[in-house]
């Protein structure tokens, strides 16, 4: 076709200059990899140096605590059960800290998400306010919140349970004002001709629409919020965390304890994923139909 | 007609039964979270919270994120006085120098506080706190502390026992005891965050600094007062700076490493380029279990065989996300073009081949934004595990709260972690829309 239209010579030209774009941007892609390896090796090598113990040194010792626990596992493990059944309410704790602080904290996400999103807010003068509100909220590790308070409420799963729900308002409003954006605001236009408050335009005109892909994304995030209790438990704020704690710090003899609720700890994890991923499922092909 | 009135009740009636449904389901649902929260409320103890919760030391924490205290100390043993900026050893005023609501006159030291309050430090271990409201509070301490007040009744604001005095009021506090007799006057500010008292630039204006005259003879001003402020003593800023580095290259090591363990291991795992069902099904089975794992378990695990570090922490989160980004991986390499592959086998291309221009092209976007929306979340991982593990700026930041009295460093260290998670986000972003509109085209 160029031949044609154009003749040799600037066939040969626009040859030469999609090579020269070929080799400019292999050279680029080279750089970019470059560069990622060297970051890359070098981090390794300054991560190595700054840990007590080095990579080479390790590598073949890390069996050895597992072996540990397993095998004094596996000696006791006529006990197993009780052990199991010992830990039971700790996990309990664990999951109703995740729990109450997924409900807390989506139902603050959701009046956020509400107020950031144009078209909805209440007072769209302050959406920046709102959007700066969950940013931070987003930002703040759980675990800094919960050992602030730890110090001024004391121990125990409120602080726990308050962090938590602070960064779930964060994370989950924002995908929540997503969501939102989304939302056809014809049932609200509606609502407002018939002199409906804001929170009645809420609650009748978007809530129907976006509440299938809340729950959803509620549930993804009580899957998180599992395992961050859990750690949280580990620096102080009760539940099964911190009895791992406790049995680790106990040394050889205790591990069995340490077993236990490891796999209290997994087995729990893993059929929340399996629930909450089936039930999400459910979710997305119903909001389909 | 007898017949479609009939479905025409029958289809009433399944409405109203929906209605009813729905109507039930919109009243049980708040019931059933309200009755759960009222368990709660039981099973947590939010009654006892009031009994638990320590106003004084939430008080302390306000006060001291935005204002620090100045120690005067007179050593009852050796008759010193020091003047310290939070009682540390970096921030005491040279000897013989005070600053100017501290007058030293031999063995007699005036302190002025604010709102007409001061105290006096008399010859023979006596203190005098001067309250413009109350009037003069006269401790001595012999054998015992004895005090002379105006008043019969001791004011709340007063405790008082034999071995110790404790005066406080808004504008500072009077401590006596056998050992020494200290008085706290408080400041708005972070002390000498810039830099400490035996540096030549403490007090110097930004001006001065970068164009005044030279300050130290050996060192440009510039360059030393860097110096200065980058070993802060009190502060530690080049510290602080590592572990921040430290936190960023967990969460960066750990990230790479997982997409590069899960990119080849999704492909086992994926419907249309692994037919043998066996080893998908062992590769989805090893990804669910690193997942369910979780970064805790991992942690203490590897930081037995690793010691507490930075590498502890990126194995950590590598292995975590191996199983995430595996999984997220597999499901985008199920969902690929065929004809595009079948495009580049046509022209006879070997399966390595097919894969690199098949196949990649396609997903790099979706791997990309996956990847760099895991190290954004990842630095927020990477200071929890680093408290666990002790690395980064988790551990600082569990130290100065585990000390309980460097409130104005804790406030520091968060918001600087916020600001670390908000630049990382921005970074992700930023590369996610560069890269993504860049593979695009």
């Amino acid at each position: 076709m160029t031949d044609m239209t154009q003749g040799g010579a600037p066939l040969a030209a626009t040859q030469d200059s999609y090579m020269a774009m070929v080799r400019q941007k292999r050279l680029y892609s080279g750089i970019a990899i470059l560069v990622f390896v060297v970051l890359l090796v070098s981090g390794f090598r300054v991560a190595n140096d700054r840990n007590a113990g080095g990579f080479f040194d390790g590598i073949h010792r890390i069996f050895d605590f597992p072996a540990d626990v397993v095998g004094e596992a596996w000696e006791k493990r006529a006990d197993m059960a009780g052990l199991l059944w010992k830990y039971l309410p700790d996990l309990i704790e664990t999951l109703n800290i995740a729990a109450v602080a997924t409900l807390l904290g989506a139902a603050l996400g959701l009046v956020l998400s509400l107020l950031s999103t144009r078209g909805m807010a209440r007072w769209p003068v302050l959406i920046p306010l709102f959007r700066r509100i969950m940013d931070v909220t987003r930002a703040l590790p759980e675990i800094v919140v919960a050992l602030v308070l730890i110090y001024m409420l004391g121990g125990g799963p409120i602080p726990a349970m308050i962090a938590i729900a602070l960064h779930t308002a964060g994370a989950l409003g924002k995908l929540y004002s997503e969501v939102n954006e989304n939302a056809d605001l014809k049932p609200v236009d509606g609502l407002t001709s018939v002199g409906a408050t804001w929170s009645q335009k809420m609650l009748l005109g978007v809530m129907p629409q976006v509440a299938p892909n809340y729950l959803s994304y509620g549930l993804l995030r009580f899957e998180i919020n599992i395992r961050a209790s859990a750690i949280l438990g580990f620096v102080g704020a009760g539940g099964i965390g911190y009895e791992l704690r406790n049995s680790m710090a106990w040394g050889p003899g205790r591990f069995d304890e340490a077993a236990a609720i490891f796999l209290l700890l997994f087995g729990t994890i893993v059929a929340v994923d399996q629930l909450s991923s089936s039930l999400r499922n459910r979710l997305s092909e119903g909001a389909k139909q | 007609m007898t017949d479609a009135s009939l479905s025409m009740t029958d289809r009433q009636d399944a409405a109203q039964a929906l209605f009813r449904r729905k109507r039930l389901v919109a009243l049980a649902v708040p019931a059933v979270i309200l009755l759960y929260l009222a368990y709660i409320f039981v099973a947590f103890d939010v009654m006892g919270l009031a009994g638990r919760a320590r106003l004084d030391n939430a008080m302390t924490l306000i006060r001291d994120t935005y204002s620090y205290k100045t120690h005067v100390t007179l050593n009852n043993r050796t008759g010193d006085v020091t003047i310290a900026k939070e009682g540390e050893r970096p921030a005491t005023w040279p000897e013989g120098q005070s600053p100017d609501w501290v007058a030293i006159d031999g063995e007699t030291v005036t302190i002025d506080l604010p709102r007409g309050h001061s105290v006096l430090f008399l010859p023979d271990r006596t203190a005098v706190y001067h309250h413009p409201e109350f009037g003069d509070i006269t401790a001595k301490l012999g054998p015992a502390v004895t005090i002379d007040i105006p008043e019969d009744e001791l004011p709340e604001w007063i405790s008082y026992s034999r071995t110790r005095l404790d005066i406080r009021t808004e504008p500072g506090r009077l401590t006596m005891t056998r050992a020494k007799t200290e008085v706290f006057r408080y400041f708005f500010g972070w002390e000498l965050f810039w830099f400490t008292l035996d540096s030549p630039y403490h007090g110097q204006p930004v001006w001065t600094l970068l164009f005044g005259p030279q300050i130290d003879a050996d060192r440009s001003n510039i360059a030393g007062a860097w110096q200065d402020f980058w070993a802060n003593p009190l502060w530690h800023h080049g510290k602080v700076a590592w572990a921040i580095g430290e936190t960023i290259l967990m969460a960066f090591l750990g990230t790479m490493g997982a997409a590069l363990v899960a990119l080849p291991l999704a492909f086992l795992a994926a419907r249309n380029f692994t037919p043998v069902v066996v080893v998908r099904q062992l590769v989805r089975r090893v990804f669910d279990f690193v997942r369910g794992v979780d970064a805790l378990i991992f942690t203490i695990l590897l930081s037995r065989a690793f010691g507490p570090g930075p590498l502890t922490g990126a194995l950590a989160i590598l292995l975590t996300d191996t199983g995430s980004l595996g999984k997220l991986f597999s499901e985008a390499l199920e969902n690929v073009d065929q004809k595009q592959i079948e495009g580049v086998s046509s022209t006879g291309a070997k399966p390595l081949q097919r894969y690199r221009f098949g196949v990649i092209p396609q997903i790099t976007p979706v791997l990309l934004s996956q990847v760099l929306y895991f190290l954004e979340s990842n630095t927020r991982s990477a200071t929890i595990i680093g408290a666990i593990t002790g690395g980064g700026i988790g551990l600082l930041l569990t130290q100065a709260i585990i000390t309980q009295k460097d409130w104005e460093e804790v406030s520091y260290y968060i918001v600087l972690i916020v600001l670390m998670v908000i630049f990382m986000d921005w970074v992700s972003g930023l590369l996610r829309r560069r890269l993504i509109k860049g593979g695009g085209h």
